[in-house]
């Protein structure tokens, strides 16, 4: 992490509010849909290996891609999510990926 | 019918299988690979000219495969923004593919390791598997694969297990479905022998 100069003040754009300022950090999140194929101890194995989840959020997360019909895994950058999409298509899991709402 | 499990002492993730459960579990990696390599990406719209394809060739493939096997294995990644999901896809795809087909391919490799024959020829053969950590990750995730496969085409819901049941024991289409529950049966067990 760098060190930051406190020399120069930070000029925020006066006319943003506080909530579009929230809208433009918005971060993306992944999506994983349900489908009657994968088993749920694969699934919670999964989430568990690649995202590190403890055992109780891994299932937790299961749960609800099987009950909700699908579940937010992760958040974060675009760029992120783009690869934990891939690394879920890799493993075989439905994924998507969207803006957070 | 014996699952994996995990070898006390070493550690490692073992199987026994007959001959014919190994031949038919190559002969199941065989057509993933096979139709991860055969059926390339190729333009969707049949009016495609060459220069589409070859583009295709070149950098990736940017609309949802028509085979709907390959389009489960790998689904669009922005349902809602056609740009980008072809930007992932022309990033993405070409490499899910030789993953999941050099997963598929090392089922194939380990059963020819393990004393698995080119032709199944003489009865009471047993092949044991021994499988490290990651090599069971990997057999774990071309599971998968080959039950997502099995699943597409035979058109499985959840819940609809009565009907498969219900259907007569010649029907190929209960035979295929005995052998989509037996992959998912081996896939259960390689998820335990892997967590304990």
């Amino acid at each position: 992490m760098g060190l930051v100069s406190a020399a120069s003040p930070v000029e925020v754009e006066p006319t943003l509010t506080p909530d579009e300022i929230t809208f433009l950090a918005k971060p993306w999140v992944t999506l994983v849909w349900d489908d009657p194929v994968n088993l749920m101890s694969y699934v919670s194995y999964v989430f568990q290996k690649y995202f590190g989840y403890d055992k109780a959020k891994a299932e937790k997360l299961m749960l609800e891609v099987h009950t909700d019909g699908k579940s937010v895994v992760s958040t974060g950058t675009r760029e992120e999510m783009e690869r934990d999409v891939q690394a879920m298509h890799e493993y075989g899991l439905w994924a998507t990926m969207e803006k957070a709402s | 019918m014996s699952g994996f499990e995990r070898h006390r002492r070493s550690g490692r993730v073992i199987a026994t299988f007959t001959g014919f459960e190994a031949d038919l579990l190559r002969s199941l990696a065989s057509q993933i690979v096979e139709l991860l390599r055969n059926e390339r990406a190729e333009p969707a719209s049949p009016g495609a000219d060459a220069f589409e394809a070859m583009m295709v060739e070149f950098s990736g493939a940017t609309t949802i495969p028509e085979d709907p096997v390959l389009a489960r294995l790998f689904p669009t990644a922005y349902p809602d923004d056609e740009e980008s999901a072809a930007d992932f896809r022309r990033f993405t795809e070409g490499g899910l593919r030789d993953g999941k087909a050099a997963a598929a391919g090392s089922i194939i490799d380990t059963l020819e390791d393990a004393g698995l024959p080119p032709e199944l020829t003489r009865e009471g053969l047993v092949i044991d598997v021994e499988l490290t950590h990651a090599e069971a990750e990997t057999w774990m995730r071309a599971f998968t694969d080959i039950r997502l496969a099995l699943a597409t085409r035979l058109e499985v819901e959840a819940g609809d297990e009565h009907y498969w049941h219900s259907l007569p024991d010649d029907d190929p289409r209960a035979q295929a479905h005995d052998i989509y529950e037996w992959v998912g049966y081996l896939q259960e067990t390689v998820v335990e022998a892997l967590t304990t």
